[in-house]
């Protein structure tokens, strides 16, 4: 924040115009962001400080899909496995889902060759089995010794988000921040089933889960959205399941 | 660094709010030798880590150590809040942590060379606090011979 760089007053610092998260600008741009290294180094010219410059050069615009996205007619060209009888309406919801992404991760990750799923050291259906479990009886089995429940909701809420992030922004026009998020959080089971975890640990005793719920599941932006249109939201609900 | 005015309006007020150290002077170094024979390293506040270390949690004060040579698909993110873009990161390290874009200068001759390590913290955590992980990889870059530490914030 270029507040902040007023009050702090390093040495040297480059305010750039960028969304929080991308400081370098664009992704995958290499000119991109020598151009905005350059001005960085560019700081050392200066013989006294503190030196606060504006970088000016905005991202070009990209061209956002706002359709919604359906994911109905997709087949998965890989085996996965099968859904356990025993898994609910709601774990299978999220386990089709997450089948119908997996061609799309699988697509990014060679293409990327990295990805950034694995924080919560599952695998991405068992991590997709707590969070069900989580939204459905608030109390779910802990799948590793090491860690209660509440960091455990918060990996397992990084893997996925990760991997559906992944596997939607390797698709034409879904590069951009929002769309992904708008898509993650409006239309998909994962988002609606996050949605039900933070509503009902909003007033959680638990401190870990109660500030979770508050300030770290969702986006304040997709929040705020939410408030002010909830019509744009996914009309699956959790409740008639 | 972002627009405030592309903050929600919640997360605006507490940025606006938030207390920040301040200081009487500034520090400044003056580059005494030409960029071309300078090393440089990443500071990096996005709670970046190697894959399978120890994550970072809401609060943390200590660090971890990037060496210069890691795969891009070894570095993971830890850090707690939800309120800035994750999806640049997950297409591209660069673009919170320019590793290969420092390389590539080093190449080219426009810099000396890439500092052997690389640090990260998570930001929102308080400033004073970070003091002795400050202090100790301040002395790491030293006997690295880290002439200059590009800190990019997340």
């Amino acid at each position: 924040m270029r507040l902040h760089s007023e009050k702090i007053r390093p040495p040297r610092a480059l305010w750039v115009p960028f969304e929080l998260g991308r400081p370098l600008g664009v992704p995958n741009d290499p000119e991109f962001q020598h151009r905005v290294i350059a001005a960085v180094l560019g700081l050392l010219k200066h013989d006294r400080g503190p030196v606060l410059e504006d970088y000016l050069e905005e991202v070009p615009d990209g061209e956002v899909n706002e359709e919604q996205i359906t994911m109905d007619g997709q087949f998965c060209p890989i085996n996965l496995t099968s859904s356990p009888s025993k898994d609910s309406d709601l774990m299978q919801a999220l386990e089709a889902e997450i089948n119908h992404l997996a061609p799309w991760y699988e697509m990014a990750v060679n293409q990327r060759r990295r990805t950034t799923v694995g924080v919560s050291g599952l695998d991405i259906l068992d991590a997709a089995r707590f969070l069900a479990a989580m939204a459905e009886s608030g109390d779910p089995f802990v799948p590793r010794d090491d860690l209660e429940r509440g960091p455990m909701l918060k990996l397992c809420c990084e893997d996925l988000t990760s991997f559906y992030g992944e596997a939607i922004s390797v698709q034409p026009g879904m590069n951009a921040s929002t769309a992904v998020e708008n898509w993650i959080w409006g239309h998909t089971v994962l988002g609606e089933t996050m949605w039900k975890i933070r509503e009902v640990n909003l007033e959680s005793k638990d401190d870990f889960m109660r500030y979770h719920a508050q300030r770290s599941l969702i986006p304040d932006r997709q929040i705020h959205l939410r408030e002010e249109n909830p019509r744009v939201f996914r009309s699956w609900s959790l409740d008639k399941k | 660094m972002a627009r405030l005015k592309d903050i929600p309006s919640g997360e605006r007020e507490m940025i606006k709010e938030l207390p920040c150290p301040e200081f009487e002077d500034t520090p400044f170094v003056r580059i005494k030798k030409p960029l071309s024979q300078c090393r440089i390293s990443l500071l990096s506040t996005a709670a970046i880590q190697r894959r399978g270390e120890k994550l970072f949690w809401r609060g943390a004060v200590d660090y971890r150590v990037i060496p210069g040579d890691i795969e891009p698909n070894d570095v993971v993110m830890s850090h707690s809040s939800v309120n800035f873009d994750r999806t640049g990161f997950q297409q591209d390290l660069n673009i919170c942590f320019p590793l290969e874009r420092l390389q590539e200068l080093a190449n080219r001759g426009v810099i000396g060379s890439v500092g052997a390590f690389h640090y990260s913290v998570i930001g929102g955590s308080e400033p004073e606090k970070l003091k002795p992980a400050a202090l100790e990889i301040a002395r790491m870059l030293k006997n690295d011979h880290v002439d200059i530490l590009f800190l990019v914030p997340i």
